[in-house]
């Protein structure tokens, strides 16, 4: 008896006392703390980025710009991209609500491979560390695509840092991917079958897929260019017979297909919420999981639509705008399924919520003009223009952060056992809401028009 | 209840439960391992099909003799980490340690080969693609790219080397501590297919560097 007691005493301590000493913290391999080391980690990097954000916003309200040069300009852009993409779009959702929810929801005790889950974690501070250095040194000036030649010969910025930065942020991204899958596969509670999992989780492992396939190439492409920036010869260097559309090629065989990292534990996220405030099973379970598998397949085959006008052969372009096309066919999917969902249900409209439904709308108008730049004719004359700079963060912000912040309200009682403020909640909802369209729906007008976007 | 043992951590239900998850997590990693070399062998390939009489003489510099007697060593070393598994999955942990030193000692012998005396070689005849290097027109700059890839290539797989090198060397100090028996081994197979991996790579250098062009 007294055992027993014993043993609820122990129980009742939660994750979050038990041990409160920072090397309890800093040592542990409990995937719910790890999950909260990462979100104030990429919190913190999702402030950095948007302050480069609000200085470049700031310094576009004159011609001339209000804060220094062109070349200041340049380095803001691409540290709000290399910080927003790297550190925070790409770990986001899965390293946070993933970290957190999957063990649960699997019915595990951990992820399959707990050290390694903090040793990912590492990876990450140190590869924000060498981002935070080379923004602190002065910052690069290539764009986060860093493409030749002008990041191997021209650029003056501390490009060779930032490289090291990305690739360590890579082999965090990896360890976390091969995490969950190793996980899904080995970890499910007896009787878990692949169709009774949450659908959550079938998104993380569509996810990881991409995580742990496409980002080794990123790797190498990566080395190829700090090879070439400090020797000075490299095999994009078109002067002694090397090509630099081969590196758009590489890295857009990885970036492309990262572009799904950063939406596909939205949709995972959206397909939890939008059932549960329907008061509704979701509709389609089986129809919503092969959409997310198949647009991680299909998210390998359409890089070439970055370079139809970089002088790729017509005849693949032709092939990879077909391709492109064919993404967007189970991403409808899923937006008639969270739909599905809806209709007949009772809908109630809490922070999460709102949060699902600006995802929902944000995402088809970001997704449907993705559809405008797939195609070959519309691209030559969008491309380089505002008009994709609203047609990816209509998908990446309006999209995933929307996604990000929906689930953090959704689990938050469960992560932190208090309730947030459900007024303030939804205030926030909105106001992204709007602030978002107010700030990039005219981008779309003005792309259209021709502004160039850098 | 299932079984406990010392070894086994609390997510899973039994040490053989673990022992796949290891397993089939290396092979992931594996995975993610060909698609990092992937890069390096699909853009060394398509710069020598633009540039082949550059490559042909860049490959021709390459010392064949080298390259092939690190290949068989290589390849040896694989050969008896493996039968340094099986050794163990029958219980003989004093063979194992045998073969992993004999495993061990190979490697280094080809780090040596490779980065004490060849390296050497090539850095003495000015073949380090930089301002100095040797061959000239009208084949430089092709081989000049080769020569990137040589030197990148190399390293890379150098690196895979040492990382396997502690690796094994690991092992070898895990099974002095008489660590590991027929019923616990999973850390060696683990290692075992890193090891092989290594080879793996190396087997698609071998050619690229030295046999590809040299009769051109
Ligand atoms: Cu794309």
């Amino acid at each position: 008896m007294s055992a027993v007691i014993a043993d609820t005493t122990k129980h009742a301590k939660s994750y979050l006392t038990d041990g409160t000493t920072i090397r309890s913290w800093l040592l542990t391999t409990d995937h719910k703390r790890i999950a909260l080391l990462y979100l104030g980690s990429i919190t913190l990097f999702f402030f950095i980025g948007g302050i480069a954000a609000a200085l470049i916003r700031y310094n576009l309200i004159a011609p001339r710009g209000m804060i220094g040069s062109a070349e200041t300009y340049n380095r803001l852009f691409t540290m709000h991209g290399v910080v927003m993409v790297w550190f925070f779009l790409i770990p986001a959702v899965p390293v946070t609500l993933g970290n957190f929810l999957a063990p649960l929801m699997l019915g595990a005790r951990d992820l399959a491979f707990p050290k390694l889950n903090l040793i990912s974690w590492y990876l990450y501070i140190l590869a924000g560390a060498a981002a935070l250095y080379s923004l602190i040194a002065g910052g690069v000036d290539t764009g986060w695509t860093f493409y030749t030649p002008l990041t191997t010969a021209y650029s003056k910025g501390h490009v060779v840092a930032t490289i090291v930065a990305i690739f360590i942020a890579g082999f965090s991204s990896i360890a976390t991917g091969l995490n969950f899958i190793i996980s899904i596969h080995t970890l499910r509670a007896p009787g878990m079958t692949w169709y009774k999992m949450p659908v959550f989780l079938w998104s993380l492992y569509a996810t990881s897929v991409i995580l742990v396939l496409a980002t080794p190439v990123l790797g190498m492409t990566l080395l190829l260019l700090a090879f070439e920036r400090i020797f000075h010869i490299g095999v994009f260097d078109p002067a002694i017979g090397g090509d630099p559309l081969l590196f758009q090629h590489l890295f857009w065989f990885y970036s492309h297909p990262a572009v799904y990292v950063m939406i596909l534990p939205g949709f995972g996220v959206i397909s939890e919420i939008v059932p549960a405030f329907s008061n509704k099973g979701l509709f389609g379970y089986k129809f919503v999981v092969w959409s997310s598998i198949s647009i991680a397949v299909i998210s390998f085959l359409v890089w070439g639509h970055h370079m139809f006008v970089a002088g790729t052969s017509l005849y693949s372009a032709l092939v990879f705008s077909i391709l492109s096309f064919m993404v967007a066919v189970p991403s409808a999917i899923k937006v008639f399924n969270w739909i599905g969902t809806m209709h007949g249900g009772s809908v109630r409209f809490d922070a999460p919520m709102l949060y699902a439904l600006g995802f929902i709308g944000l995402f088809t108008l970001g997704g449907l003009t993705g559809l405008f730049v797939a195609a070959l004719a519309a691209d030559v004359h969008l491309t380089q223009t505002y008009f994709v700079v609203a047609h990816f963060h209509y998908v990446m912000v309006g999209g995933m952060v929307s996604a990000y912040f929906a689930g953090l309200h959704f689990w938050w009682p469960k992560i932190t056992g208090r309730i947030y403020p459900e007024i303030w909640g939804r205030v926030g909802a909105v106001i992204i809401f709007f602030g978002f369209n107010l700030n990039f729906f005219p981008q779309f007008l003005l792309g259209y028009y021709g502004m160039p976007r850098r | 209840m299932s079984e406990v043992s010392s070894t086994q951590e609390f997510q899973y239900s039994s040490p053989r439960h673990q022992a796949e998850s290891a397993i089939s997590g290396m092979w992931l990693f594996l995975a993610t391992e060909m698609l990092f070399f992937g890069p390096l062998f699909l853009a060394w390939i398509y710069s020598r099909h633009w540039n082949q009489q550059g490559f042909d003489a860049g490959a021709q510099q390459t010392e064949l003799i080298i390259g092939t007697v690190n290949t068989l060593v290589l390849v040896t070393s694989s050969l008896i980490y493996t039968l340094g598994v099986s050794f163990i999955e029958a219980g003989d942990s004093r063979k194992l340690i045998q073969c992993c030193v004999g495993a061990w000692l190979l490697g280094l012998v080809f780090l040596w080969l490779k980065f004490g005396v060849e390296w050497r070689h090539d850095f003495e005849r000015r073949l380090f693609p930089a301002s100095d290097f040797a061959i000239d027109d009208p084949h430089r700059d092709g081989a000049l790219l080769f020569f990137v890839f040589y030197f990148l290539g190399t390293a890379v797989h150098g690196l895979h080397m040492i990382v396997g090198l502690i690796l094994v060397g690991w092992i070898i100090f895990r099974a002095r501590r008489k660590e590991f028996s027929a019923g616990f081994y999973t850390p060696v197979s683990v290692v075992g297919l890193y090891w092989s991996f290594v080879d793996m790579v190396w087997i698609v250098l071998y050619p690229l560097i030295y046999l590809i062009g040299r009769g051109a």
